[in-house]
Protein backbone atom coordinates (compact mmCIF):
# COMPACT_ATOMS: atom_id res chain seq x y z
CA UNK A 1 0.00 0.00 0.00
CA UNK A 2 2.87 2.38 0.52
CA UNK A 3 4.48 1.55 -2.40
CA UNK A 4 1.03 2.46 -4.16
CA UNK A 5 0.74 5.39 -2.33
CA UNK A 6 4.16 7.27 -3.30
CA UNK A 7 4.22 5.80 -6.77
CA UNK A 8 4.45 9.25 -8.22
CA UNK A 9 6.82 10.56 -5.99
CA UNK A 10 8.78 7.46 -6.17
CA UNK A 11 8.73 8.02 -10.21
CA UNK A 12 9.75 11.66 -9.75
CA UNK A 13 12.79 10.91 -7.82
CA UNK A 14 13.87 7.74 -9.93
CA UNK A 15 13.73 10.38 -13.22
CA UNK A 16 15.72 12.73 -10.60
CA UNK A 17 18.38 9.48 -9.92
CA UNK A 18 18.96 9.52 -13.80
CA UNK A 19 20.89 12.88 -13.67
CA UNK A 20 24.29 12.98 -11.88
CA UNK A 21 23.51 15.59 -9.68
CA UNK A 22 19.82 14.97 -8.64
CA UNK A 23 19.48 18.76 -7.25
CA UNK A 24 20.86 20.27 -10.25
CA UNK A 25 19.40 22.90 -12.31
CA UNK A 26 18.67 20.53 -15.42
CA UNK A 27 17.22 17.70 -13.04
CA UNK A 28 14.63 20.27 -12.18
CA UNK A 29 14.22 21.50 -15.16
CA UNK A 30 13.34 18.53 -16.42
CA UNK A 31 11.36 17.24 -14.03
CA UNK A 32 9.00 20.50 -14.19
CA UNK A 33 8.06 20.07 -18.06
CA UNK A 34 7.23 16.17 -17.36
CA UNK A 35 5.16 17.19 -14.84
CA UNK A 36 3.34 20.40 -16.66
CA UNK A 37 3.46 18.72 -19.24
CA UNK A 38 0.94 15.51 -17.52
CA UNK A 39 -0.87 18.76 -16.20
CA UNK A 40 -1.82 19.71 -19.66
CA UNK A 41 -3.27 15.92 -20.02
CA UNK A 42 -4.93 15.43 -16.86
CA UNK A 43 -6.61 19.12 -18.20
CA UNK A 44 -7.62 17.96 -21.52
CA UNK A 45 -8.33 14.28 -20.83
CA UNK A 46 -10.68 15.18 -17.50
CA UNK A 47 -12.14 17.56 -20.18
CA UNK A 48 -13.06 15.57 -22.63
CA UNK A 49 -14.34 12.79 -20.27
CA UNK A 50 -16.32 15.45 -17.94
CA UNK A 51 -17.98 16.54 -21.13
CA UNK A 52 -19.09 13.01 -21.86
CA UNK A 53 -20.10 12.24 -18.50
CA UNK A 54 -22.51 15.71 -18.25
CA UNK A 55 -24.32 14.29 -21.40
CA UNK A 56 -24.36 11.06 -19.69
CA UNK A 57 -25.59 12.81 -16.18
CA UNK A 58 -28.35 14.54 -18.39
CA UNK A 59 -29.28 11.17 -20.44
CA UNK A 60 -30.19 9.58 -16.77
CA UNK A 61 -31.86 12.48 -15.16
CA UNK A 62 -34.17 13.76 -17.65
CA UNK A 63 -34.72 11.29 -19.88
CA UNK A 64 -32.82 11.48 -22.85
CA UNK A 65 -30.94 9.67 -25.27
CA UNK A 66 -28.00 10.76 -24.48
CA UNK A 67 -24.59 9.65 -26.71
CA UNK A 68 -24.98 5.53 -26.99
CA UNK A 69 -23.72 4.77 -30.17
CA UNK A 70 -20.02 4.50 -30.00
CA UNK A 71 -18.52 1.79 -27.58
CA UNK A 72 -20.25 -0.06 -25.41
CA UNK A 73 -23.55 2.22 -23.88
CA UNK A 74 -21.66 5.33 -26.30
CA UNK A 75 -18.29 5.83 -23.46
CA UNK A 76 -15.98 6.59 -26.39
CA UNK A 77 -17.97 9.09 -27.57
CA UNK A 78 -15.39 11.56 -26.28
CA UNK A 79 -12.84 10.22 -28.36
CA UNK A 80 -14.54 10.94 -31.20
CA UNK A 81 -15.47 14.31 -30.29
CA UNK A 82 -11.82 15.11 -29.97
CA UNK A 83 -10.74 13.89 -33.14
CA UNK A 84 -13.88 15.61 -34.70
CA UNK A 85 -12.82 18.85 -33.78
CA UNK A 86 -9.68 18.76 -34.53
CA UNK A 87 -10.59 18.65 -37.65
CA UNK A 88 -13.29 21.41 -38.15
CA UNK A 89 -12.31 24.63 -40.31
CA UNK A 90 -11.17 27.29 -37.89
CA UNK A 91 -13.61 30.35 -38.89
CA UNK A 92 -13.50 33.84 -38.03
CA UNK A 93 -15.99 36.53 -39.41
CA UNK A 94 -14.60 39.24 -41.49
CA UNK A 95 -15.65 41.82 -39.07
CA UNK A 96 -13.83 40.62 -35.73
CA UNK A 97 -10.94 42.38 -33.72
CA UNK A 98 -8.65 39.32 -35.38
CA UNK A 99 -5.96 39.45 -32.56
CA UNK A 100 -8.64 39.83 -29.50
CA UNK A 101 -10.73 37.08 -30.83
CA UNK A 102 -7.60 34.85 -31.92
CA UNK A 103 -6.40 34.76 -28.19
CA UNK A 104 -9.38 34.97 -25.65
CA UNK A 105 -9.74 31.06 -26.09
CA UNK A 106 -5.86 30.28 -25.80
CA UNK A 107 -5.50 32.99 -22.54
CA UNK A 108 -8.15 31.12 -20.74
CA UNK A 109 -6.83 27.75 -21.50
CA UNK A 110 -3.59 29.02 -20.37
CA UNK A 111 -5.15 30.68 -16.98
CA UNK A 112 -6.92 27.29 -16.43
CA UNK A 113 -3.43 25.47 -16.51
CA UNK A 114 -1.63 27.84 -14.69
CA UNK A 115 -4.11 27.48 -11.70
CA UNK A 116 -3.28 23.54 -12.21
CA UNK A 117 -0.03 24.12 -10.99
CA UNK A 118 -0.86 24.38 -7.06
CA UNK A 119 -3.32 21.73 -6.73
CA UNK A 120 -1.61 18.96 -4.27
CA UNK A 121 -2.84 15.60 -5.63
CA UNK A 122 -1.30 13.59 -2.83
CA UNK A 123 0.98 13.93 -0.43
CA UNK A 124 4.36 15.49 -1.87
CA UNK A 125 2.44 15.62 -5.34
CA UNK A 126 2.30 19.30 -6.31
CA UNK A 127 3.53 21.02 -9.76
CA UNK A 128 4.57 23.83 -7.31
CA UNK A 129 4.66 23.87 -3.37
CA UNK A 130 4.20 27.51 -3.65
CA UNK A 131 3.79 28.86 0.08
CA UNK A 132 1.72 31.70 -1.36
CA UNK A 133 -0.78 28.69 -3.09
CA UNK A 134 -4.00 29.73 -2.26
CA UNK A 135 -4.02 33.07 -2.91
CA UNK A 136 -1.80 32.52 -6.08
CA UNK A 137 -4.97 30.18 -6.98
CA UNK A 138 -7.11 32.88 -6.51
CA UNK A 139 -4.95 35.62 -8.35
CA UNK A 140 -4.79 33.40 -11.23
CA UNK A 141 -7.97 32.55 -11.70
CA UNK A 142 -9.43 35.87 -11.47
CA UNK A 143 -8.67 36.54 -14.76
CA UNK A 144 -10.30 34.26 -16.50
CA UNK A 145 -12.91 37.02 -16.37
CA UNK A 146 -10.54 39.27 -18.77
CA UNK A 147 -11.01 36.55 -21.08
CA UNK A 148 -14.39 36.33 -21.68
CA UNK A 149 -15.19 39.61 -21.49
CA UNK A 150 -12.26 39.68 -24.78
CA UNK A 151 -14.28 37.21 -26.36
CA UNK A 152 -17.33 39.04 -26.20
CA UNK A 153 -16.07 41.71 -27.32
CA UNK A 154 -13.70 40.82 -29.98
CA UNK A 155 -16.49 38.89 -31.25
CA UNK A 156 -18.32 42.03 -32.79
CA UNK A 157 -21.65 40.23 -32.14
CA UNK A 158 -24.31 41.90 -29.88
CA UNK A 159 -25.64 38.39 -28.07
CA UNK A 160 -21.70 37.81 -27.68
CA UNK A 161 -21.15 41.71 -26.36
CA UNK A 162 -24.21 40.94 -23.90
CA UNK A 163 -22.73 37.64 -22.69
CA UNK A 164 -19.21 39.23 -21.94
CA UNK A 165 -20.77 41.70 -20.12
CA UNK A 166 -23.27 39.40 -18.03
CA UNK A 167 -19.89 37.25 -17.22
CA UNK A 168 -17.88 39.93 -15.64
CA UNK A 169 -20.54 41.12 -13.80
CA UNK A 170 -21.80 37.69 -12.43
CA UNK A 171 -17.74 36.85 -12.39
CA UNK A 172 -17.09 39.80 -10.76
CA UNK A 173 -19.96 39.52 -8.25
CA UNK A 174 -19.56 36.13 -7.20
CA UNK A 175 -16.16 36.10 -6.60
CA UNK A 176 -16.21 38.01 -3.53
CA UNK A 177 -18.29 35.35 -1.58
CA UNK A 178 -15.53 32.94 -3.14
CA UNK A 179 -12.49 35.05 -1.67
CA UNK A 180 -14.06 35.43 1.99
CA UNK A 181 -15.44 31.80 2.27
CA UNK A 182 -11.77 30.80 1.90
CA UNK A 183 -10.57 33.23 4.67
CA UNK A 184 -12.52 30.91 7.36
CA UNK A 185 -10.06 27.85 6.71
CA UNK A 186 -6.82 30.07 6.22
CA UNK A 187 -7.67 31.71 9.68
CA UNK A 188 -7.51 28.08 11.38
CA UNK A 189 -4.36 26.80 9.61
CA UNK A 190 -2.80 29.87 9.59
CA UNK A 191 -0.81 28.98 5.79
CA UNK A 192 -1.38 29.39 2.24
CA UNK A 193 0.31 26.66 1.62
CA UNK A 194 -2.95 24.08 0.11
CA UNK A 195 -0.77 20.78 1.03
CA UNK A 196 0.00 22.53 4.49
CA UNK A 197 -3.80 23.12 4.66
CA UNK A 198 -4.46 19.57 3.24
CA UNK A 199 -2.39 18.40 6.36
CA UNK A 200 -3.88 20.62 9.08
CA UNK A 201 -7.06 17.80 8.35
CA UNK A 202 -5.43 14.93 9.21
CA UNK A 203 -7.53 14.69 12.42
CA UNK A 204 -10.86 16.31 10.69
CA UNK A 205 -11.63 17.60 7.65
CA UNK A 206 -12.73 21.41 7.58
CA UNK A 207 -16.29 21.08 6.20
CA UNK A 208 -17.23 20.11 9.77
CA UNK A 209 -15.39 23.08 11.04
CA UNK A 210 -16.91 25.18 8.33
CA UNK A 211 -19.97 23.90 6.99
CA UNK A 212 -21.38 27.67 6.00
CA UNK A 213 -18.20 28.88 3.73
CA UNK A 214 -18.28 25.10 2.29
CA UNK A 215 -21.75 26.30 1.27
CA UNK A 216 -21.07 29.20 -0.20
CA UNK A 217 -17.78 27.98 -2.10
CA UNK A 218 -19.55 25.84 -3.41
CA UNK A 219 -22.31 27.79 -4.87
CA UNK A 220 -19.89 30.61 -5.71
CA UNK A 221 -17.53 27.97 -7.40
CA UNK A 222 -20.86 27.06 -9.53
CA UNK A 223 -21.10 30.41 -10.64
CA UNK A 224 -18.02 31.28 -11.10
CA UNK A 225 -17.08 28.30 -13.58
CA UNK A 226 -20.42 29.71 -15.38
CA UNK A 227 -22.48 26.67 -14.84
CA UNK A 228 -26.30 26.22 -14.34
CA UNK A 229 -28.36 27.27 -13.00
CA UNK A 230 -25.84 30.63 -12.80
CA UNK A 231 -25.18 30.35 -16.60
CA UNK A 232 -26.39 33.54 -17.68
CA UNK A 233 -23.47 33.73 -19.18
CA UNK A 234 -24.40 31.59 -21.95
CA UNK A 235 -28.00 31.59 -21.93
CA UNK A 236 -28.77 29.48 -25.11
CA UNK A 237 -32.26 30.84 -25.48
CA UNK A 238 -31.69 34.75 -25.09
CA UNK A 239 -28.32 35.34 -26.04
CA UNK A 240 -27.71 31.85 -28.26
CA UNK A 241 -23.80 31.22 -27.14
CA UNK A 242 -23.03 34.39 -25.38
CA UNK A 243 -19.22 35.14 -25.80
CA UNK A 244 -18.70 31.79 -28.24
CA UNK A 245 -21.19 32.35 -30.44
CA UNK A 246 -18.84 33.41 -33.11
CA UNK A 247 -16.56 30.28 -32.40
CA UNK A 248 -16.02 27.17 -34.10
CA UNK A 249 -14.19 24.48 -34.05
CA UNK A 250 -11.37 23.52 -31.84
CA UNK A 251 -11.23 27.41 -30.87
CA UNK A 252 -14.74 26.93 -29.49
CA UNK A 253 -13.43 23.73 -28.37
CA UNK A 254 -11.14 25.54 -26.33
CA UNK A 255 -13.79 27.19 -24.44
CA UNK A 256 -15.01 23.92 -23.64
CA UNK A 257 -11.79 22.71 -22.12
CA UNK A 258 -11.25 25.61 -19.86
CA UNK A 259 -14.87 25.05 -18.74
CA UNK A 260 -14.55 21.48 -17.41
CA UNK A 261 -10.69 22.59 -16.63
CA UNK A 262 -12.20 24.84 -14.19
CA UNK A 263 -14.66 22.33 -12.90
CA UNK A 264 -12.54 20.13 -11.83
CA UNK A 265 -9.45 22.93 -10.79
CA UNK A 266 -12.70 24.47 -8.43
CA UNK A 267 -13.43 20.91 -7.09
CA UNK A 268 -9.98 20.44 -6.22
CA UNK A 269 -9.15 23.38 -4.02
CA UNK A 270 -12.79 22.38 -2.37
CA UNK A 271 -11.36 19.28 -1.93
CA UNK A 272 -8.74 20.16 -0.25
CA UNK A 273 -9.43 23.14 1.64
CA UNK A 274 -12.67 21.49 2.66
CA UNK A 275 -12.97 17.93 2.18
CA UNK A 276 -9.59 16.94 3.63
CA UNK A 277 -7.50 15.99 0.62
CA UNK A 278 -5.79 13.09 0.18
CA UNK A 279 -6.98 12.11 3.46
CA UNK A 280 -8.85 8.69 3.78
CA UNK A 281 -9.39 5.58 4.82
CA UNK A 282 -5.93 3.29 4.60
CA UNK A 283 -7.69 0.80 1.94
CA UNK A 284 -6.80 3.19 -1.31
CA UNK A 285 -3.84 5.36 -2.33
CA UNK A 286 -3.98 8.84 -1.09
CA UNK A 287 -4.00 10.15 -4.75
CA UNK A 288 -6.81 8.12 -5.61
CA UNK A 289 -8.99 9.36 -2.87
CA UNK A 290 -7.96 12.85 -4.02
CA UNK A 291 -9.64 12.16 -7.09
CA UNK A 292 -12.70 10.06 -5.52
CA UNK A 293 -13.47 13.26 -3.50
CA UNK A 294 -13.00 15.49 -7.09
CA UNK A 295 -15.35 13.04 -8.46
CA UNK A 296 -17.73 13.32 -5.57
CA UNK A 297 -17.96 17.38 -5.57
CA UNK A 298 -18.41 17.37 -9.58
CA UNK A 299 -20.80 14.43 -9.22
CA UNK A 300 -23.02 17.58 -6.68
CA UNK A 301 -22.23 20.33 -8.86
CA UNK A 302 -23.51 18.20 -12.02
CA UNK A 303 -26.50 17.15 -9.84
CA UNK A 304 -27.12 20.79 -8.97
CA UNK A 305 -26.58 21.66 -13.35
CA UNK A 306 -29.67 18.95 -14.55
CA UNK A 307 -31.73 19.85 -11.53
CA UNK A 308 -32.84 23.50 -11.11
CA UNK A 309 -33.41 26.20 -13.95
CA UNK A 310 -31.79 29.26 -14.41
CA UNK A 311 -31.80 31.83 -12.49
CA UNK A 312 -33.32 35.18 -13.63
CA UNK A 313 -30.62 37.53 -14.16
CA UNK A 314 -31.67 40.18 -11.24
CA UNK A 315 -32.45 37.15 -8.94
CA UNK A 316 -28.38 36.04 -9.57
CA UNK A 317 -27.15 39.20 -8.65
CA UNK A 318 -29.34 39.48 -5.44
CA UNK A 319 -28.45 36.37 -4.55
CA UNK A 320 -24.88 37.14 -4.52
CA UNK A 321 -24.58 40.41 -3.09
CA UNK A 322 -27.15 40.50 -0.46
CA UNK A 323 -27.53 36.90 0.75
CA UNK A 324 -23.79 34.95 -0.07
CA UNK A 325 -21.76 38.24 0.89
CA UNK A 326 -23.71 38.88 4.22
CA UNK A 327 -23.45 35.32 5.17
CA UNK A 328 -19.61 35.44 4.42
CA UNK A 329 -18.80 38.13 5.97
CA UNK A 330 -20.74 36.54 8.94
CA UNK A 331 -18.63 33.57 8.71
CA UNK A 332 -15.36 35.28 9.15
CA UNK A 333 -16.92 37.06 12.27
CA UNK A 334 -17.60 33.34 13.89
CA UNK A 335 -14.59 31.99 12.80
CA UNK A 336 -12.63 34.61 14.11
CA UNK A 337 -14.85 34.64 17.58
CA UNK A 338 -14.49 31.46 18.19
CA UNK A 339 -10.87 30.97 17.22
CA UNK A 340 -10.34 33.83 20.00
CA UNK A 341 -12.54 32.29 22.38
CA UNK A 342 -10.78 28.69 22.23
CA UNK A 343 -7.12 31.15 22.56
CA UNK A 344 -8.97 32.52 25.06
CA UNK A 345 -9.55 28.95 27.23
CA UNK A 346 -7.99 25.89 25.71
CA UNK A 347 -4.15 27.04 27.58
CA UNK A 348 -6.03 27.59 30.83
CA UNK A 349 -7.66 24.52 30.65
CA UNK A 350 -4.57 22.40 29.28
CA UNK A 351 -2.19 24.39 31.36
CA UNK B 1 10.34 30.41 2.33
CA UNK B 2 11.60 29.28 -0.84
CA UNK B 3 8.89 29.98 -3.22
CA UNK B 4 9.73 28.30 -6.73
CA UNK B 5 8.36 31.06 -8.84
CA UNK B 6 10.99 30.44 -11.32
CA UNK B 7 8.79 27.08 -11.55
CA UNK B 8 5.93 29.39 -11.83
CA UNK B 9 7.72 31.17 -14.75
CA UNK B 10 8.16 27.81 -16.66
CA UNK B 11 4.57 26.80 -15.96
CA UNK B 12 3.62 30.42 -17.48
CA UNK B 13 5.85 29.74 -20.48
CA UNK B 14 3.62 26.46 -21.21
CA UNK B 15 0.54 28.06 -20.54
CA UNK B 16 1.60 31.15 -23.57
CA UNK B 17 3.25 28.14 -25.79
CA UNK B 18 0.93 24.80 -25.29
CA UNK B 19 -2.34 26.23 -26.80
CA UNK B 20 -0.52 27.98 -29.65
CA UNK B 21 1.26 24.59 -30.59
CA UNK B 22 -2.80 23.28 -30.38
CA UNK B 23 -3.55 25.78 -32.85
CA UNK B 24 -1.04 24.85 -34.80
CA UNK B 25 -1.77 21.92 -35.01
CA UNK B 26 -5.50 22.99 -35.87
CA UNK B 27 -3.73 25.07 -38.58
CA UNK B 28 -2.21 21.63 -40.41
CA UNK B 29 -5.43 19.22 -40.26
CA UNK B 30 -8.65 21.70 -40.69
CA UNK B 31 -9.55 22.76 -43.94
CA UNK B 32 -9.90 26.53 -44.64
CA UNK B 33 -12.14 27.42 -47.32
CA UNK B 34 -13.62 30.71 -46.30
CA UNK B 35 -16.31 32.34 -48.35
CA UNK B 36 -18.13 35.87 -47.60
CA UNK B 37 -21.71 34.03 -46.72
CA UNK B 38 -19.74 32.46 -44.18
CA UNK B 39 -17.95 34.91 -42.22
CA UNK B 40 -20.56 37.39 -42.23
CA UNK B 41 -21.55 38.19 -37.81
CA UNK B 42 -24.04 35.55 -36.77
CA UNK B 43 -27.78 37.52 -36.05
CA UNK B 44 -29.98 35.02 -35.99
CA UNK B 45 -29.87 34.32 -40.23
CA UNK B 46 -30.41 38.56 -40.50
CA UNK B 47 -28.10 41.08 -41.89
CA UNK B 48 -26.67 42.73 -38.79
CA UNK B 49 -28.09 45.79 -37.93
CA UNK B 50 -26.35 48.71 -36.29
CA UNK B 51 -23.01 48.40 -34.62
CA UNK B 52 -22.22 46.13 -31.75
CA UNK B 53 -19.60 47.74 -30.57
CA UNK B 54 -21.64 49.94 -28.18
CA UNK B 55 -21.51 51.62 -24.74
CA UNK B 56 -22.49 50.01 -21.58
CA UNK B 57 -25.30 50.43 -18.98
CA UNK B 58 -24.10 51.84 -15.67
CA UNK B 59 -25.52 49.56 -14.04
CA UNK B 60 -21.79 47.31 -14.53
CA UNK B 61 -19.95 50.50 -13.24
CA UNK B 62 -21.78 50.27 -10.14
CA UNK B 63 -21.22 46.92 -9.33
CA UNK B 64 -17.63 47.17 -10.30
CA UNK B 65 -17.38 49.94 -7.98
CA UNK B 66 -18.26 47.74 -5.16
CA UNK B 67 -16.56 45.09 -6.20
CA UNK B 68 -13.39 46.48 -6.44
CA UNK B 69 -13.52 48.37 -3.01
CA UNK B 70 -14.00 44.26 -1.76
CA UNK B 71 -11.60 43.23 -3.59
CA UNK B 72 -9.39 45.48 -1.62
CA UNK B 73 -10.88 44.62 1.34
CA UNK B 74 -9.49 41.23 0.07
CA UNK B 75 -6.02 41.90 -0.28
CA UNK B 76 -5.87 43.50 3.37
CA UNK B 77 -7.96 40.10 4.80
CA UNK B 78 -5.91 37.45 3.22
CA UNK B 79 -2.60 38.90 5.31
CA UNK B 80 -4.55 39.37 8.55
CA UNK B 81 -6.14 35.84 8.50
CA UNK B 82 -2.57 34.25 7.72
CA UNK B 83 -1.41 35.71 10.98
CA UNK B 84 -4.49 36.15 12.75
CA UNK B 85 -3.59 34.18 15.59
CA UNK B 86 -0.19 35.61 16.36
CA UNK B 87 -1.55 39.16 16.25
CA UNK B 88 -3.76 39.44 19.85
CA UNK B 89 -6.46 40.97 20.38
CA UNK B 90 -5.49 44.40 19.21
CA UNK B 91 -5.35 43.64 15.88
CA UNK B 92 -8.45 41.40 15.99
CA UNK B 93 -10.85 44.70 17.15
CA UNK B 94 -8.73 46.60 14.76
CA UNK B 95 -9.58 44.42 11.48
CA UNK B 96 -13.22 44.28 12.66
CA UNK B 97 -14.08 48.07 13.03
CA UNK B 98 -11.98 48.35 9.71
CA UNK B 99 -14.88 45.53 8.28
CA UNK B 100 -17.50 47.70 10.34
CA UNK B 101 -16.54 50.40 8.11
CA UNK B 102 -16.74 49.03 4.96
CA UNK B 103 -20.12 46.90 5.82
CA UNK B 104 -21.29 50.66 6.40
CA UNK B 105 -20.49 51.92 3.13
CA UNK B 106 -21.65 48.76 2.03
CA UNK B 107 -25.11 49.23 3.35
CA UNK B 108 -25.13 52.73 1.55
CA UNK B 109 -24.60 51.22 -2.21
CA UNK B 110 -27.38 49.24 -0.88
CA UNK B 111 -29.54 51.49 0.34
CA UNK B 112 -28.53 53.87 -2.76
CA UNK B 113 -29.65 51.41 -5.27
CA UNK B 114 -26.42 50.42 -6.57
CA UNK B 115 -26.52 46.72 -6.15
CA UNK B 116 -30.40 46.65 -8.08
CA UNK B 117 -30.45 45.41 -11.36
CA UNK B 118 -32.30 47.39 -13.67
Amino acid sequence: MDALNNIFVNIAAYIRGLFADSHSLSADLAINIIVFIMLFLIMVVAALFLSLVERKFAHWVSQRSGPNRLGPHGWFQFIADAVKMLGKEDIYPANVDLFLFKIAPMMLVGITLMAYGVIPFGKGMVAINLDLGIFYFLAVSSISTLALLMAGWASNNKFSLLGGFRAVAQMISYEIPLLFSLLGVIMITQTFNLSSIVEAQKTIPFIFLQPLAFLIYLIAGIAETNRAPFDQVQGEQEIVAGPFTEYSGLRWGLFMLAEYGNVVATSAIAVSMFLGGWYGPGFLPGWLWFILKIWLVIFIMMWVRWTFVRMRVDHLMHFAWKILLPLSLANIFLTGLGIYIYQLFIPRIGG
Amino acid sequence: MTDNFAAVGLLLAFAIGLPIVVMAVVHLLAPHKPHKEKLTTYECGNEPIGRAWIGFKSNYFLYAIVFTAFDVETIFLYPWALTFRKLGTFAFVEMFIFMIILIVGFWYAWKEGALEWM
